[in-house]
């Protein structure tokens, strides 16, 4: 009965320490999710995936959607800097090869922008895309 | 005796002259070559472009799965 007791409350902590694992795990991937009002606005067309590895405006945005997407595109460029640096290229190839993928990654019903400048909605063929991606 | 040989002399010196000329223009035909314009430029740094994007690619298609609430 003591014996019992004395673990009962080692099992607690033991529960306690798997669930702040499972927390630590969980959070990451939250993260790593789209931002809600940046999906919408991906969804309903506002805003695109352009051939330079940024994200631009398919329709005169609302002042909220020009700060979301200038945050994301702060962002984008933080990291393709980085990349860039660690692969010896330019901030510019790696955005535009970035930008190769992100446009070949959009989902029937979101809008790109093709090489010539025109923003296309993606439907099930592939995209236009410039002709240097891969 | 010398008017022959200078009549020949002058038709061999008009004959080089025209040879010349003729080769000059030949050459001058030659050496006109159209200016290179855009397209040639441009179909070069598409290439240099290409290798540079083809190199990079797998490493962007990592940074686009890593940080995937940015993209």
């Amino acid at each position: 009965m003591m014996r019992f007791k004395m673990w009962k409350p080692t099992g607690l902590a033991l529960a306690a320490i798997a669930a702040t694992a499972a927390v630590a795990l969980a959070v990451p991937s939250a993260m790593a999710q789209r931002d809600p009002a940046y999906a919408a606005a991906r969804a309903a067309g506002q805003i695109g995936e352009q051939p330079d590895g940024y994200l631009g405006f398919a329709s005169t945005p609302t002042p909220a959607i020009r700060a979301l997407v200038q945050d994301l595109n702060i962002k984008r460029k933080a990291a393709y800097t980085e990349r860039a640096q660690a692969t010896g290229s330019t901030v510019e190839q790696f955005a535009f090869t970035s930008g190769c993928n992100l446009i070949a990654n959009t989902k029937p019903g979101e809008k790109y922008q093709a090489p010539d400048g025109r923003w296309l909605t993606r439907d099930d063929s592939p995209p236009v895309r410039n002709a240097s991606c891969p | 005796m010398n008017t022959p040989k200078t009549g020949a002399r002058r038709r061999a010196i008009v004959g080089h002259s025209l040879a010349v000329l003729i080769g000059a223009a030949a050459l001058t035909g030659c050496v006109q070559i159209e200016t290179p314009d855009k397209p040639i430029e441009i179909n070069l740094n598409i290439n240099i472009r290409q290798e540079v994007v083809y190199r990079l690619d797998g490493d962007a298609k990592k940074l686009i799965e890593q940080n995937s609430e940015i993209f």
